[in-house]
């Protein structure tokens, strides 16, 4: 299994190469000189020469490379014209966001897909399964973006005043606070640092944060302000999961140890639970581990719909005002983001099927 | 042997006639045997009669702001749809989907975003398709390091998801929908060399083709006379798939501002511009996103069942 690792380590070295150099060719492809795309059209000479002369940009395009990867590696994105404040930092406060966004609507999508599935796989032909594959094929072709709207029309619009009601922006009510949950303890952290960076990551994901300083206010209204998003942004991801869960349940169905199993007298949800989909687990993990990259983009669009301070919603703010320096900053850590996720899904491959690892 | 074919010309299994069945008329004899593909054949089929008759059957031209309209007909912003056959007053014009922020007729430029969806499915698909495929022959023909860096780069690509991708290049090349469609064409390239990739490898060694190279035959023809034939099945159904996201991508751009630019009827960007009146004319961001999810559907669907028509395990199911 460490060999497994340590191969499956080596080979995404390459693909990290190509992804900074990627991005570093799409910043060097922007229009127009390099200074004044990233420090905004107001830079005078003197700034821009100092700016030139401290990336490099006057130097060869290798050695420019060289210190775009240095400056990456030390954490350093530039900074962002529009909020004057460097970039890391931006991504440190709306990264957590996302992530909870992220998260929740995974879960929705494993929660909701896989019971589904495996249900009309069970049940094959019946009418759960005609409504459940009916239902997986408009998932799949529905735009975020319109689900989203609409959501938001019935949930905050059509059930006004009913218990159903749900707010459609924004991650809390007014007058609702969150107060981070290492204040709550008593906790004093310093400014910078390892642990103070992680514990403010964490206290900036509110139901992360009110769980752990037992705020149950707090967490009932960021739980409501987090439904319609993250149903939004895990249709897609239901639809596939449970497309993936039945073909492969029916599979394993039909194969004879379930037979035998049968025989034996077992009950049928020892069958189905522990013969059956224990073994159609690898290709579900597959599917998840396909969808997490179209989660990240559909974040974009999910986050501009209910006004959600994110990395998506950032991300489309700086297109719109050409702010090149978190585009390309953001477009890096979130390809590496994946590119992490993928070793994450490959490696539980190995963890499942022992042949993987073994070839 | 037209006068006295022998009885079992008349059974229509598979490979049992003797009038030879070619395998494209399997697959739509399959094709019609399933619902879904139907359906989805349907409903694709209605798409392209509007995009094919939207002059002529859309009620006004699609970018006509109708500001100027003389009073009984003076029109509101976003007036909810009036259809005389419902119960709408005659003196009033006739707006089936009622008018956008613009004052221009919504259903008119519903029928002619049909036209821009399948143009941009279709354009995007067979550039990635062009592309990915010499790429893929290439690799798999060639191997050795040309197979390697050529997939490095793929596995590249494939590494930043789609979107995000696709919205960093437009960035880069600035919005237009000229630039969303090559953004989306360059992100889906990885797919289709892969598909090409494998199909390549799976029948280089074949018999036929040392057969081929043997009695003299040069590269070309035997890539694109021996190999590449093999790999047009899959081909069709990663492309029919693939246009399906296409449609899907551009739309999400446009719906950002980075695809087509007003005033062209391009679905995702006339959900975009009337995005934040959801609670005030819901018509104006129901209908676009419904034609959308129809015609991707219609794509999904179709995909799906060229998929098991092509599937040749699947034979003994005519």
């Amino acid at each position: 299994m460490t060999t497994y690792i340590l191969r499956r380590l080596l080979l995404s070295i390459p693909v990290l190469i190509g992804i900074l150099f990627a991005t570093f060719a799409l910043s060097r492809l922007i229009p127009g000189d390099p200074c004044r795309a990233m420090l905004g059209e107001k830079a005078t000479d003197a700034v821009c020469n100092e700016f030139i002369s401290r990336h490099g940009l006057d130097k060869p395009i290798l050695v420019q490379f060289g210190v775009y990867v240095n400056e990456i590696a030390h954490g350093d994105f530039g900074r962002s014209f529009r909020f004057s404040k460097p970039v890391t930092d931006l991504l440190m406060e709306r990264l957590p966001i996302t992530v909870e966004l992220a998260v929740s609507a995974l879960l929705v999508s494993i929660l909701v897909g896989v019971p589904l599935g495996v249900i009309s796989a069970v049940r094959h032909n019946s009418w759960v399964d005609v409504l459940t594959m009916l239902w997986a094929n408009i998932g799949v072709s529905m735009p975020v973006f319109w689900l989203g709207l609409m959501l938001a029309y019935v949930f905050a619009l059509a059930l006004k005043d009913t218990p159903f009601q749900l707010p459609p922006s924004g991650r809390l009510s007014p007058g609702i606070i969150t107060v981070p949950f290492y204040e709550v303890w008593g906790m004093s952290l310093g400014q910078g640092g390892f642990f103070y960076n992680l514990a403010d990551f964490v206290g900036r994901m509110n139901i992360l944060n009110s769980v752990l300083s037992a705020n149950w206010e707090t967490l009932g209204d960021a739980l409501k302000h987090l439904i319609l998003p993250a149903v939004a942004l895990g249709t897609i991801p239901m639809a596939l999961i449970a497309r993936m869960a039945r073909s492969a349940m029916l599979e394993v169905l039909g194969q004879d140890y379930i037979r035998t199993a049968r025989a034996k007298g077992l009950t049928r949800n020892v069958v189905i639970m522990k013969h059956a989909f224990r073994n159609a687990l690898l290709p579900l993990v597959t599917v998840i581990g396909l969808s997490l990259g179209g989660l990240l983009g559909g974040a974009v669009l999910t986050e501009t719909v209910f006004n959600l301070s994110g990395v998506g919603r950032i991300l489309y703010d700086a297109i719109t005002a050409r702010d090149y320096g978190i585009v390309q900053a953001f477009t890096v850590v979130i390809a590496v983001f994946f590119v992490v996720l993928n070793l994450i899904v490959d490696i539980s491959y190995a963890y499942l099927d022992p042949r993987i690892r073994l070839n | 042997m037209s006068a006295d074919t022998p009885k079992i010309a008349k059974l229509d299994a598979e490979g049992l006639s003797l009038k030879s069945v070619s395998l494209w008329q399997i697959t739509w004899r399959r094709l019609f045997k399933r619902k879904s593909a139907v359906l989805g054949m349907v409903i694709l089929g209605i798409m392209v009669f509007v995009a094919l008759t939207a002059q002529w059957i859309a009620p006004y031209p699609p970018t006509l702001s109708m500001l100027d309209a003389k009073p009984p007909q003076n029109l509101d912003k976003r007036s909810s749809p009036c259809i005389h056959l419902f119960g709408c007053p005659a003196d009033q014009p006739q707006h089936i989907l009622g008018t956008d922020g613009n004052i221009r007729d919504e259903f008119s430029r519903l029928l002619f975003g049909s036209r821009l969806s399948l143009m941009v499915g279709l354009a995007t698909v067979s550039f990635a398709i062009a592309i990915g495929t010499v790429l893929g022959a290439l690799s798999g023909y060639f191997g050795g390091w040309v197979d390697n860096l050529i997939m490095r780069i793929m596995d590249v690509l494939l590494a930043f998801p789609s979107l995000l991708l696709a919205i960093a290049i437009v960035t880069v090349l600035g919005p237009g929908l000229i630039n969303a469609l090559l953004a989306i064409g360059i992100v889906s390239i990885p797919s289709y060399a892969r598909v090409v990739r494998a199909s390549v490898l799976s029948v280089r060694e074949m018999d036929y083709v040392s057969a081929t190279r043997a009695l003299g035959g040069n590269t070309n023809q035997i890539l694109f006379h021996r190999i590449l034939p093999n790999a047009l099945t899959p081909l069709i159904v990663q492309g029919t798939l693939g246009i399906a996201t296409a449609i899907l991508d551009a739309a999400a751009l446009s719906f950002l501002g980075l695809g087509a630019q007003p005033p062209t009827p391009e679905w995702g960007s006339m959900l975009g511009a009337e995005r934040n009146q959801v609670f005030t004319a819901p018509h104006l961001v129901f209908y676009p996103g419904l034609a959308i999810m129809l015609t991707v559907l219609s794509f999904n669907l179709l995909g799906d069942g060229l998929r098991d028509a092509l599937d040749p395990r699947l034979a003994h199911v005519s």
